[in-house]
């Protein structure tokens, strides 16, 4: 079976900010996302999910390295400063690279 | 004063009191979701049937003064907060949270004058309705002339069309003016078949959800002590004076007794569901923990608490109800 190397690169925000998320990986060229809400604690404190300003999203975005370095440096200048956000990556290995 | 505390304060009494003691109990995200879109559907088809039997132009005035009022608040909390040493964007995000409006310190006023006997407008979540926004917008505002052209950077998401969007079709205010409307066009008859679920049990899913802000209010007042007294003194101090705003408005508009006591309310209450979310989209530079411990650790809890009676109390004392 063929295996094609691309880049996952997931993203922890504020939920708040999930439909400027959404907008910014597809302007920068993701084909598609997942979003999953967790909770969790960390830099700026401790957030539990519980009510609506509390939610925290981890979006995952399966791409070519390029558009992964291009969409985490844009969304490191437009939201680090202000917002709690997370961002790492790592190597998958995916089936159908058409569709990344 | 002779006025006893409401049954469903002591539901929010034991969220706080889980919350304190290291409880494992939590509602799931799902249910609080659920529990705040029927409150809000709820309110709203109730003011809506009663709206039906109004004629609407009685009821403009107050929507005009309620709108102002929420915009006059941040403008007046914003020097009291920089004199207090808060910078630009906190003393506007404060000040809208002000501004804005609790829908659940709303439903708990109404009730506490259900169980008194007093009467108040029915059409009351109208105002509610029309007083979420415009706070908001004055804060937006606040934080902008604040901020100058020292960042220049305004944030992308910070589009007054954004904002307004946001504001004006998110949850609260959909939901509130949704019900609303279908109230009066169906009036009562045509919502006695839903009745069953959105009229009788309103009080009992009120209670499970102040439970649920106890816990999360309770978790907030760890973070009290993390900004100090000065918070107290504001979560305390605002209401009270604001109430007085709220009841003099209502004496304005002569509203009945117990119009007065929720317009007092509405005026002290400050949001924790909308103000925050937008804030945060629009105001990214302001600490969003400061101006949510100050609106859910201190001003619900005191509001709910302590607050209402005194309001209701000063609503009789000014209209002589």
């Amino acid at each position: 079976m063929d295996k094609h190397q691309r880049t996952l690169l997931v993203i922890i925000a504020e939920a708040n900010l999930e439909r400027l998320l959404v907008q910014d990986v597809k302007r920068l060229g993701a084909a598609g996302y997942t979003v999953i809400d967790v909770r969790g604690g960390g830099h700026s404190g401790v957030r539990e999910g519980t009510w609506e300003a509390d939610r925290t999203i981890r979006m995952e975005v399966v791409c070519d390295m390029g558009i992964a370095d291009k969409i985490a440096e844009s969304l490191l200048a437009e939201y680090g400063k202000h917002y709690g956000l997370t961002i790492y990556f790592s190597e998958v290995k995916v089936l159908r690279p058409n569709k990344f | 004063m002779q006025i006893m505390i409401d049954v469903v304060i002591f539901f929010f009494i034991l969220g706080i009191f889980a919350r304190l003691v290291g409880s494992d109990l939590r509602l799931p995200e799902a249910l609080y979701e659920t529990l705040s879109i029927y409150l809000l559907l709820a309110i709203g088809l109730k003011g809506g049937i009663e709206l039906s039997q109004q004629p609407m132009l009685s009821v403009l005035p107050q929507v005009v003064g309620v709108a102002l009022l929420g915009f006059m608040v941040p403008f007046l909390l914003y020097p009291v907060l920089r004199a207090m040493r808060f910078n630009s964007p906190d003393s506007a995000s404060i000040g809208a949270h002000f501004g804005s409006v609790s829908v659940v310190t709303f439903a708990v006023v109404t009730a506490a004058l259900m169980r008194e006997g007093i009467a108040y407008e029915a059409h009351a979540p109208l105002w509610v309705a029309v007083l979420e926004a415009p706070g908001l917008i004055a804060g937006v505002l606040l934080a902008r002339i604040g901020q100058g052209s020292s960042d220049g950077s305004t944030p992308k998401a910070g589009h007054w069309g954004g904002l307004l969007h946001d504001v004006v079709f998110g949850k609260s205010v959909l939901l509130l003016l949704g019900g609303l409307i279908i109230g009066a066009v169906a009036g009562e008859a045509g919502t006695q078949p839903i009745k069953a679920l959105f009229i009788d049990p309103f009080k009992g899913v009120l209670a499970l959800f102040l439970l649920e802000l106890g816990l999360v209010a309770g978790g907030r007042l760890a973070e009290v002590k993390r900004y100090g007294w000065q918070v107290v003194a504001i979560g305390v101090v605002f209401p009270l004076v604001l109430s007085l705003l709220g009841a003099g408005l209502g004496l304005l508009l002569d509203l009945s007794t117990g119009g007065v006591a929720v317009m007092a309310t509405l005026a002290a209450s400050a949001s924790y569901i909308a103000a925050p979310t937008a804030m945060r989209i629009a105001v990214p530079a302001a600490n969003a923990g400061l101006s949510i411990t100050i609106a859910l650790g201190i001003v619900f809890p005191f509001n709910v608490v302590i607050g209402i009676p005194l309001y209701i109390g000063l609503a009789q004392w000014v209209t002589g109800g």
